[in-house]
């Protein structure tokens, strides 16, 4: 039987065995500093707890879920530290890259959770059908999801939600939310719960928060929706290269004219940067190379609860209907505080979009289209 | 010739990518956070790093903090996990460092200011080893010409 229990070798101890030397040990500390969106000033107090560390079990649970955040992760294009950080905790439990199958990948759970019992970490994607909904809308092994989140929780140390499925409900739980999808956090009312969301997450930031417990034991800050404050502690309009065109009152009015072409602020084709928080600004995506916005696109708010039911992701959401380009310009002035009323104007959005919604039937849509 | 070539492509567009890279006004706030760096390393040494990887850089932005902080002389490999690769810039004590992992992806892009970058310097437990080390080898020479003799 293997035995799934933590080893005792410390992380420093593994990468030495891997060849790994002093210098290189640096540089993983600054690119791991880098990752965790510290300042590099850190990379002395990274080395010396990474050092230390132990790599911890980790039992992955996917619900209901497209598997988009597990694509996430393996599949990033430049999987450099995220398969170090991943080299450096024992995945013993994962639906889509485990061998084993039957009953033997359910024992590897139930085995890892006793070797580890307190001291293991949980992540789940996808959302999970309530205790109150028809357990039959998503089981593993025969059994609920409900009732397999449970019971890998009890004894875990804390849980990660991966994506916004997990984190918020998100698309599952869209409108009229057929399998009465939960998030995690509306489930895990007794441990530690950190929600990684985005539609898929950035692949550093999933990574990002795993080297945080490895490096400091525990969970990192959090905002009100216990989300890490390092990674989503400020919004897409406040972290975006185009934001001097939005001061500046530049704004693309269609995807061809003029100011599209020339990279302005894309605020009224619908954007949802004022009111998302996430680090695409600055990680960006498929190993750093661009981001929607710089791709031209607004940002969808896929990082946000309910953003699936905010409206349509080109309706400027953020814009006050009566609002002039003279009105914007003045706004501008300032930019910060606009911001942050964007946000609790689109919030609020978000909330009579939900009040008012109406039930639409596949017939309906068929016509609308 | 690709299958995509008989496909006729038009640019609209007036701006040039011709010259200078295209700035996107975000270079300019790094280059005032090196200044008062480089400030305090001349009158405390006390060393900073900047992490380019966490800047809100637009195309061309990180072009043009390249041009703008220019070349030096200095250019340094190390063979550690990857390469890294340091380069001086036009400014002394502003270095370029490029971390990379073994496929030459990058990991993260810093600039440091500094008399000498961190990854440069013998690491503090790799030198508390060098006199052991160096004594392994003398030992192990007198010990090669004693039997040659």
């Amino acid at each position: 039987m293997i035995d799934r229990k933590t080893p005792n070798k410390t992380l420093g101890e593994s990468l030495r065995d891997h060849g790994l030397s002093r210098r290189g040990f640096l540089k993983f500390c600054a690119a791991t500093a880098s990752m965790m969106a510290l300042p590099p000033g850190m990379v002395p107090v990274i080395a010396a707890a990474l050092e230390q560390a132990r790599r911890p079990s980790v039992i992955w649970l996917s619900f209901q879920e497209c598997t988009g955040c597990t694509e996430s992760l393996t599949r990033s294009h430049a999987p450099a530290l995220e398969d170090l950080i991943l080299n450096l905790i024992s995945l013993d439990y994962h639906h889509t890259l485990q061998a084993a199958a039957g009953d033997a990948a359910e024992d590897a759970r139930l085995q890892a959770m006793e070797a580890n019992t307190g001291q293991y970490l949980v992540i789940v994607d996808g959302s999970i059908p309530g205790p109150d909904s028809n357990p039959g809308f998503s089981t593993v092994a025969g059994r609920s999801n409900y009732e397999i989140l449970m019971e890998t929780v009890e004894h875990a140390a804390a849980v990660i939600a991966v994506g916004t499925c997990a984190a918020f409900g998100g698309l599952p739980q869209a409108s009229p939310n057929p399998t009465g999808a939960m998030s995690v956090m509306d489930l895990v009312k007794d441990k530690p719960v950190i929600n990684v969301s985005g539609c898929p997450p950035i692949p550093m930031v999933i990574t990002g928060v795993l080297a945080h417990y490895l490096t400091f034991g525990r969970l990192p800050e959090l905002d009100a929706y216990h989300r890490p404050l390092a990674f989503y502690g400020q919004s897409i309009h406040d972290r975006c290269y185009r934001r001097p065109f939005y001061d500046k009152g530049k704004f693309a009015e269609t995807f061809d004219d003029e100011g599209a072409k020339l990279g302005w602020c894309l605020y009224r084709l619908g954007c949802k940067g004022p009111s998302t928080y996430n680090a695409c600004a600055t990680m960006r995506w498929n190993g750093g190379v661009s981001w929607p916005i710089e791709s031209g696109h607004p940002c969808l708010g896929c990082s946000e609860p309910s953003f699936w039911d905010a409206g349509s992701f080109y309706q400027p959401l953020s814009v006050p209907l009566t609002a002039t380009s003279g009105d914007l310009l003045t706004a501008a002035v300032g930019g910060a505080v606009v911001g942050a009323g964007v946000a609790t104007l689109a919030n609020k959005q978000i909330k009579t979009a939900v009040a008012n919604r109406q039930p639409v039937t596949v017939e309906e849509l068929e016509e609308k289209l | 010739m690709s299958g995509l070539d008989p496909i006729s492509v038009i640019i609209e567009s007036n701006v040039s990518c011709a010259g200078m890279p295209q700035d996107c006004g975000n270079a300019l706030p790094i280059l005032h956070e090196i200044r008062h760096a480089l400030e305090r390393l001349i009158s405390t040494g006390e060393e900073t790093r900047i992490d380019l990887n966490a800047m809100p850089f637009g195309p061309g932005d990180l072009d043009c903090l390249k041009a703008l902080l220019g070349t030096g002389e200095v250019h340094a490999t190390v063979e550690a996990m990857g390469l890294t690769l340091i380069q001086e810039t036009a400014i002394p004590g502003v270095w370029l460092v490029d971390y990379q992992n073994s496929d030459a992806r990058r990991l993260t892009l810093q600039i440091e200011i500094a008399s000498v970058p961190e990854i440069l310097r013998p690491q503090p437990l790799d030198l508390a080893e060098a006199i052991n080390t160096l004594d392994g080898r003398l030992t192990q020479s007198a010990s090669n010409r004693h039997h040659s003799s």
